[in-house]
This record gives structure tokens, C-alpha cells and sequence, in this order.
């Protein structure tokens, strides 16, 4: 009976070396596809295996990992203000990151080729990876100002502020808001509806209409139109007289272009300010088709359109609009064409104007530092280009003034600070009512900060001029006093 | 007796030393791997390690006792690899209850210790009771019996229940706590019924019938009792639907039965009739075709998705990828993840946290213990104790074989445990009764046999 003993001792041997080779063949040959599958749940837990860098602002700390009690979600994300920063931080869900989350992903969860040197001495220490955190150029109070203010007009819509010399952003508010913290759970099924009510939601509380959202500027562009044209000719300044008609002919068509409400502009011939204090049409109708479409476009691009930008997050293209004929051309002048802006590229215009007439690229990340405190990166102001020379800058930096000491924004007026600032009232084509626009810098003499304001739908359709400075002007101001700590 | 054994190992020290060495060894890397447990789940050494230290290393001393004292010359390896394979088990599972799943709720950890400790107790009184395992020979027609009569026992009305599918369980009506799988133990009444069958058939079964190609034909008149066992594992396939149970019983008696007749022809027809069986079975019941179908294309995202398809298998494999060759560490990876981690899939868990590196050395203890087995029979000195030492050794393997290759998708997935590890009593007492067979034939095996008193002439002295 031993041989065949002994052969069936073989036949085990040879069962054990099946198994054994093919635990090789799992566990080394076809390891890493095991573990990549994407039905791998594993690899949903590494993303929250790590404790990731907080997101801080002026010091403050906006978002945040936790440690779990849970072995399989370690770290989850909390935002201790979670609406008021939501469009800065975004979110962290678990298949998806937006905002800050999602642009310094890799520095935020460690990844980065920049923290290889931290890394190495974890592993030797034998401390856990931590992320790098990520120091925001938010100003909070700034940012609660603009909240507060933005959201007791009970409208949408979305205020950006800029420090004009460096271009550094110290608000970022867009209106409605969501919370992030629903959508950075671990509950996939609960985190994937929530994000699809809000998705479906007509009022698009995921856009950040600061800077992926663009709206037909209005009056605002009036700034613009008056850049030009004080470039065109250095002897030109604020008390330059300019044509005023009550109704402003278009060429080559049968209509013309009144007045806000059809009124008159002062006495048909006016100085420059006077027509920006009032916000005439008819005066940079006519001062457009003037200086050309070619002078306005490029005036534009000096004000930083039609170049992208990242802040990190990606912004959305501003346009001017092409292919226009005089009379298309005079109705751009005003911001009433096909012109289309971002609010950020409203602010950029204002800071442009506040810093000498150099624009200053923006950001929105000041610093980051690795879990030791060191620093990883730090932001360096760069200038993004020459809008105005800076006398053409002090020109319209005095009739901005002018616009809210004497003309339709009064109510951005803050005590003891000289404000400069130019409201607008965007008509739309579907029927609502236009939107309230506000631009605005202060102090005049030493600019802290440049803004712009936009409230979707928020001025009356009657007598509406008046209405930007009457429903975004006051916003601004909130924002001014914030960081001017008025 | 067709052969005699001339000289069948070189003659044995007891070793006991060695032994209880090795055992320490054993029940020192257990306590290594739960501190590591505690300390990587929650950075602290587990409350109740010392309770566990104590219980297993003092029952293990006890067993040890039991057998310095009642089995000296048994071979000294086979209990401490036990221990070790039951002790990472355990670990396993206390390392399972402590992750908060579906899983870790189904592990119980304490109930598993009780019923080792239970094993051991069952380990040292079959080693003080049953002083000769010869005795067991002639009790074949009654294990034959009682082996057949647990095997049917859960499709006896009040008594039977049916588990995840499996109608493999009976126990107290109304009390879900009190149940046992009976086939753990018919398995054991099984062997030894066929180890005595045999050893008195076997000339007979030898016996050449008409040849054919290469092959010596039995006759067909002792086809029969092969038959018999195939109908009985065909049986407990079809009304348990438990695969695992019907191919580990066939596959055992086949092996037993070649041992016992030398002729491969045997193991041919063993063979044929299986794939007949299995492709029967694959025609007529929809969850063999099922599994057949997952082992072929376990990542197919439709059999993924279906009901009982893929999903396990595949998390087991999962389990494994991520791995890799040195394993996350104990209590580092997620093997709460693999639905029945704790019992069917212990061996994929394992490799989670253990890596490619954890799950050689488990096959290599497993290996171990079934060649000390083989050599154990080997050893043997009456046919009878031969092929029972090689009929548990080989079930062991097979049964490693059977549920290993399952979950790493060698062969079809078959539900049957992983002995010494997975979760579950009755397995775990059933083996450790088949350990305590063994252990008490190397016992008798190792025992030097009489020795010839030289200055007495012809007079011998009989040692029993």
C-alpha cells in the first residue's frame, strides 16, 4: 500500500503547488488589476484614507479633514462655514472634487511632486502623510459682508473683490449657494441625489457666477468705452465736452438710441464726467462709433479679456463681441450688444483702473505650507497688462469718483473714504427684469480694494438706471467698509 | 497483505522537547498577530489578550500533557501547526468583528475561542479514551451508518434547516443558537467506514476484469459499492445543493480507494463519473451552472451584478490584488469588505492582510500538516491504519484544495470551510477530532517496535 500512499502524497504536493502558483498568479501577475478594478471599493477608502491640508482664509479655517472613529472612511471633510465659502473651497465627494478642492488636489491630499521631501521623512519618522494646507487670500469679513449684504437683496447673484495692486481675491460670493458638506458625505447614494437636485435646479446653485457665469455689462462698460477714448488723445479729460443728444441716430437703420427712461442728458453738449455721473447713453454711442471697433476690442483686451485665466479655477471667457456695424457698435459701447462679462473681469476692470491702470493677475491662493508649516508656495503678484496709461487711469479714476459723490451711486458712498465706482443696468431679452450692476474701488487715493457687484435681475424695470446703484451699489459698500474696517 | 512493509521510516526520537518548543512558538506568533490586530486598529494592545494568551497557551499546555503522557511518541509537528493555523483563524475573526460592517457583525470571535477550547477538550479525551485506534476497525458497518445518517439528517423535517441556500444544517427547533453541520462529522464516521470497507474488500475491488487500451477494468459486479457513494454524494448534492460536501466525500473515497486496491483504473472511472455527475448537475440545477459560469468569467460586469454571481468571488479577489505580495498589515486593509469573510472567504482575508508572502507560508503549514499525515500512514504497520491515516490526511488536503482553489478561482467556488480557520464549530470539532486520529497513529506508528533481548536466546518481549 506505500506506493500508492506515496503517490497520493504527490498528488497533494502537486494540489498545494496548484494553489500556491496560483496565489502567485493573484496576488503578483494580476495584483494591480485586482486592485485598480473599479469595483474595488478599496480605492474609494484611499480617498479618505489621508488627512488632507486645510483650506484656510485670513486665517481662518474654511474646510477641514476630521478623523472617523470608521476604519474605511478615516478622514472625512468638514466646512465650519459651509454656504459662505462653498464657491472658494467647492467640494469633496466621492468620485469628484470642485473649486480649491479639485485645483490643489494633489497638494491638498499630498500627493504633489512638491511634498516628495516631506513624504520621505514621514516615512522614516514613520508619520502618517498629511496634506500640505492651502491659505486662501480671502478676507473673511469681506466675504461675510458680501454674503450678508448679496443675500438680504434676496436675489441671485455674485460679488468678487480684488486687492487692485497685487490682485489678490478677497471675496468670492455667488448667490444661491449649497452647502458642501452634503455633497462631500461618504454615503454615495445620498451625496450623488443631493448633487443632482442641485444640479437640476433652474436657480444653479453650483455655478459660481463670479467667474464661470457672464452677463451683458451694461453701463458698466461705459468705463471702458471712456478708456478708449481718453487714450485715443492725451489732451482729452473729464471736462472734455462731448455730444449728448436726447436720442442718439443709428446709422443705417431706422431707429435710435435714447437715453435711460428717454430722458435728456444735461443740455445736449456735456463734459465727460457729467455723462458718466448720469450714466448717459447717447454720449458713449456716439464716442464709441468714434474711436472704432478695432480701439474698443483692444481697449477690452488691455483690460485682460479674451485671455484665460485660472485663479486656479478655470474662468470663463469675457467677449466684446465681433462682426459689428456702427449702429451694432454704439450699443456695445453702452455694454447692451454682445458683449458678455464675467464678474471678475467687471473687478479686474475696476482694479485696472484703481492701480494706475495696471491690471494685476488674480488669485486665489495665497500660500501653502506642508503639515510642518513650512512653506510650500506663495503666491507672487504678476502683472497680467497694461490696461491705461496712468494718467488716463487718474482721469477716470476722478470721474468715478465723481459718479458716487455726484451722480447715480450715492449709495456706495462710505464716510471719510473717497469711492469711485460706476453702476449699470444690464437689459436682458427674455422679459425679466435687468440685471443691477456695480463696479466700484476705494480709497481713491490709495486703492485697498476693487469690486465688482452683480444682482441678477435686480433692478426695476422703470426708471432703471438708477436701479444698479439703488440695489448693487449698497452691496458694495458693505464689501468697502469690510476691508477698509469702516 | 499484498506487500510488506520492510522498513518503513528510520526509527523515531520522541522529540517532546521539540514539541512543546514548537508550540510555544505557535502560540507566541497568534499573541503576536492580536496585538498587531489591536494595535493597528486602535493603537493600543486588545483588553481581552490576556484572557486569550492565557486560555489558548494553558489549553495548549494541557494538550500537550494529554499527549506527552498518553500518545509519547507521536509526531511532535501536527498539534503545533494546528495551533497555529487555529490561532490565525481566531485572529482572523476577532480582526473581522472589530471592522464595523455587515461582516463584522456576523464574526464572533468569542464563540470561535469557546469552541477551540472545546476541540482541544474533544482532542485530549479521544487521545484518553481511545487507546488504539485499531479499535475503530471494528466499528465500520456502525461508522458507515452513522456517517450516512448524519449526512441525511437536515432533510429531516423540525430538525433541518436551511442556511444561505444550503440545506446542510440541523439543530433544536426553536433555538437558532444550538446547530451543528452534521456533515463535519459524518465526514470523519465516512472515512473511517471506508478505511474498513476496504481494507476488507480490497482484494476483491483489485481483482482485474477485461482490459482495455492501458487500463485494467475492474469487474463490473464491483462497480457497486463505487456507485453507491456516487448516488450518495449525487444525493446530498441534489437535496442540500451543498457541491463542496458531495465532491469532498467522492473525492475522498476514490483517493481510499486507490490506496487500497493500487489500481489507477479506479481513479478513471472516479473521475468519469464526477464530470458525468458534475455535467448532470450543471444541466439540471441552475446554481451549479451558475457557479461554473462565474469561475469561467468571474469580472463580467453582468454576472457581477447578478444575484448570487460574482460579486463575492470577485470581492475575495479584490481582496487579494489589493494585497499584493506583502499584504496591508494585519487589521490595514478592508477584508470586512468580502461578504462571509469569516467563514467561506477566511483564506482570501487572510491573503488582504497578510499578502502573497502570509498565504504561502499558510499553505506550506497546511502542506505540513498533511505530509506529517501521509507519513504517518506510511509508517503504519496494519493496512487498516494506513489507509486511515491516509484517507484524513488526504480529506484535509482535498478539502484545502476544494475551498482554496474556490476562492482564488482555480476551480469552481463550492461552499465548504477552511479547516482550523473559518468560523464555525462543528468543523472546527470534527477536525480536531481527525487531528487526535492521527496523532494517536504516529503514536503507534513511532513507537519502537519490540526489540530482541540479546543474552536471552529466542525469547521476545512484546511491547503494547
Amino acid at each position: 500500500m506505500n506506493r500508492t500512499l506515496k503517490r497520493v502524497a504527490v498528488a497533494c504536493l502537486a494540489m498545494f503547488a496548484l494553489l500556491m502558483i496560483n496565489v502567485n498568479v493573484k496576488q503578483a501577475v494580476q495584483a494591480e488589476d485586482l486592485r485598480t478594478d473599479a469595483r474595488n471599493v478599496r480605492n474609494f477608502f484611499d480617498r479618505y484614507a489621508i488627512e488632507r491640508g486645510r483650506i484656510t482664509a485670513g486665517g481662518k479655517v474654511i474646510a477641514e479633514s476630521v478623523e472617523t472613529d470608521s476604519n474605511q472612511f478615516r478622514f472625512v471633510r468638514k466646512y465650519p462655514d459651509a454656504k459662505l465659502y462653498a464657491h472658494v473651497t467647492g467640494f469633496f465627494s466621492p468620485e469628484s472634487a470642485e473649486a480649491i478642492e479639485a485645483s490643489e488636489n494633489d497638494l491638498l491630499d499630498g500627493s504633489s511632486a512638491d511634498l516628495l521631501l516631506r513624504r520621505s521623512i514621514d516615512l522614516f519618522t514613520g508619520e502618517p502623510t498629511k496634506g500640505a494646507n492651502v491659505e486662501l487670500t480671502i478676507n473673511p469679513k469681506a466675504q461675510k459682508a458680501a454674503y450678508d449684504a448679496l443675500r438680504s437683496s434676496g436675489k441671485r447673484g455674485a460679488v468678487l473683490a480684488l486687492n487692485p495692486k497685487t490682485g489678490a481675491i478677497l471675496a468670492m460670493v455667488s448667490l444661491p449657494t449649497y452647502d458642501p458638506t452634503e455633497l462631500s458625505g461618504t454615503d454615495k447614494g445620498k451625496v450623488f441625489t443631493r448633487y443632482d437636485e442641485l444640479a437640476a435646479d433652474k436657480s444653479q446653485p453650483l455655478l459660481n457666477r463670479t467667474i464661470a457665469q457672464t452677463y451683458p455689462p451694461g453701463s458698466t462698460f461705459k468705463v471702458v468705452t471712456a478708456a478708449a477714448y481718453l487714450e485715443e488723445d492725451s489732451s482729452r479729460g473729464p471736462e472734455t465736452l462731448v455730444d449728448a443728444p436726447q436720442r442718439l441716430p443709428l446709422p443705417n437703420t431706422n431707429i435710435s438710441l435714447p437715453n435711460s427712461g428717454g430722458a435728456a442728458c444735461g443740455t445736449g453738449r456735456v463734459t465727460l464726467q457729467f455723462a458718466l455721473e448720469r450714466s448717459c447713453n447717447t454720449p458713449f454711442g456716439k464716442i464709441g462709433m468714434e474711436v472704432g471697433f478695432d480701439a474698443l476690442k483692444e481697449q477690452t483686451e488691455k483690460f485682460g479679456m479674451g485671455e484665460p485665466l485660472g485663479v486656479p479655477m478655470r474662468v470663463a471667457q469675457s467677449d466684446f463681441g465681433k462682426d459689428y456695424d456702427k449702429a451694432a457698435l454704439a450699443m456695445a459701447s453702452i455694454g447692451q450688444r454682445d458683449n458678455r462679462m464675467t464678474p471678475l473681469q467687471m473687478a479686474m476692470i475696476a482694479a485696472g483702473i484703481a492701480n494706475d491702470g495696471v491690471v494685476m493677475k488674480p488669485y486665489l491662493v495665497n500660500e501653502i505650507t506642508d503639515a510642518k508649516g513650512d512653506a510650500i508656495e506663495e503666491a507672487d503678484p504678476d502683472e497680467l497688462s497694461e490696461a491705461v496709461s496712468p494718467e488716463t487711469a487718474g482721469k477716470l479714476r476722478d470721474m468715478m469718483v465723481s459718479v458716487v459723490d455726484n451722480g447715480t451711486a450715492n449709495l456706495a458712498q462710505v464716510p471719510g473714504v473717497k469711492v469711485a465706482g460706476k453702476t449699470g443696468t444690464a437689459e436682458t431679452s427674455d422679459g425679466q427684469p435687468p440685471h443691477a450692476w456695480f463696479i466700484s474701488f476705494a480709497p481713491a487715493n490709495d486703492p485697498q480694494v476693487a469690486l465688482a457687484v452683480i444682482v441678477e435681475s435686480g433692478a426695476a424695470n422703470v426708471g432703471a438706471e438708477a436701479s444698479g446703484g439703488h440695489t448693487a451699489a449698497p452691496i458694495a459698500k458693505a464689501v468697502l467698509e469690510a476691508v477698509l474696517n469702516k | 497483505m499484498s506487500e510488506v512493509d520492510v522498513s518503513p521510516v528510520p526509527m523515531p526520537a520522541k522529540r517532546r522537547g521539540a514539541q512543546l518548543l514548537m508550540l510555544a512558538l505557535a502560540v507566541a506568533i497568534v499573541m503576536g498577530a492580536y496585538a498587531n490586530v489591536g494595535l493597528a486598529l486602535d493603537g493600543q494592545v486588545p483588553s481581552g489578550m490576556l484572557t486569550y494568551g492565557l486560555s489558548l497557551g494553558g489549553l495548549m499546555l494541557a494538550a500537550y500533557l494529554v499527549l506527552a503522557k498518553f500518545a509519547p511518541w507521536a509526531d511532535p509537528l501536527i498539534l503545533p501547526l494546528v495551533t497555529l493555523v487555529n490561532g490565525l483563524g481566531l485572529v482572523m475573526i476577532y480582526r473581522l468583528s472589530e471592522s464595523d460592517s455587515n461582516t463584522g457583525k456576523l464574526a464572533s470571535p468569542n464563540s470561535q475561542l469557546l469552541w477551540t477550547l472545546v476541540g482541544i477538550v474533544l482532542f485530549s479525551l479521544t487521545l484518553i479514551f481511545l487507546r488504539d485506534h485499531r479499535a475503530l476497525q471494528r466499528l465500520t458497518y456502525t461508522a458507515g451508518a452513522v456517517g450516512v445518517f448524519l449526512l441525511v439528517s437536515p432533510l429531516i423535517p423540525f430538525i433541518g434547516r436551511e442556511i444561505n441556500g444550503a440545506r446542510i444544517w440541523v439543530g433544536v427547533p426553536g433555538v437558532s443558537a444550538a446547530q451543528i453541520q452534521p456533515a463535519e462529522f459524518a465526514k470523519l464516521a465516512l472515512v473511517v467506514f471506508f478505511a474498513g470497507y476496504l481494507v476488507a474488500k480490497r482484494d476483491v475491488l483489485a481483482l482485474a476484469g477485461r482490459r482495455l487500451l492501458f487500463i485494467d477494468l475492474p469487474r463490473a459486479r464491483d462497480l457497486g459499492p463505487v456507485l453507491i457513494i456516487w448516488g450518495v454524494s449525487l444525493g446530498v448534492l441534489v437535496m442540500q445543493k451543498d457541491l463542496g460536501s458531495s465532491l469532498l466525500l467522492f473525492g475522498t473515497f476514490i483517493a481510499m480507494l486507490y490506496i487500497a486496491t493500487q489500481r489507477s483504473s479506479w481513479v478513471i472511472i472516479g473521475i468519469l463519473l464526477f464530470v458525468g455527475g458534475a455535467i448532470l448537475a450543471g444541466m439540471v440545477f441552475d446554481h451549479v451552472q451558475q457557479r461554473f459560469e462565474v469561475f469561467l468569467n468571474p469580472s463580467d460586469p453582468e454576472l457581477f451584478r447578478r444575484v448570487g454571481g460574482s460579486e463575492q468571488l470577485m470581492q475575495g479577489l479584490f481582496a487579494l490584488g489589493s494585497g499584493g505580495i506583502l499584504g496591508t498589515g494585519l487589521g490595514q486593509g478592508h477584508p470586512e469588505l468580502i461578504p462571509l469573510a469569516f467563514s467561506d472567504f477566511i483564506f482570501s482575508a487572510t491573503g488582504e492582510e497578510l499578502g502573497l508572502t502570509g498565504l504561502m507560508a499558510l499553505l506550506m503549514v497546511y502542506a505540513l500538516i498533511v505530509e506529517r499525515g501521509l507519513r504517518t500512514a506510511l509508517a503504519a504497520r496494519d493496512p487498516f491504519s494506513k489507509l486511515l491515516g491516509g484517507g484524513l490526511s488526504f480529506i484535509l488536503a482535498w478539502q484545502v484544495f476544494i475551498i482554496v482553489g474556490g476562492v482564488t478561482n482555480l476551480i469552481p467556488l463550492t461552499g465548504l470551510v477552511t479547516p482550523f480557520m473559518s468560523q464555525g464549530g462543528s468543523a472546527l470539532l470534527a477536525n480536531w477530532i481527525l487531528i487526535a486520529l492521527l496523532v494517536r497513529m504516529s503514536d503507534s506508528a513511532r513507537r519502537p517496535p519490540p526489540q530482541a533481548i540479546q543474552n536471552e536466546g529466542m525469547t521476545q518481549v512484546f511491547q503494547r
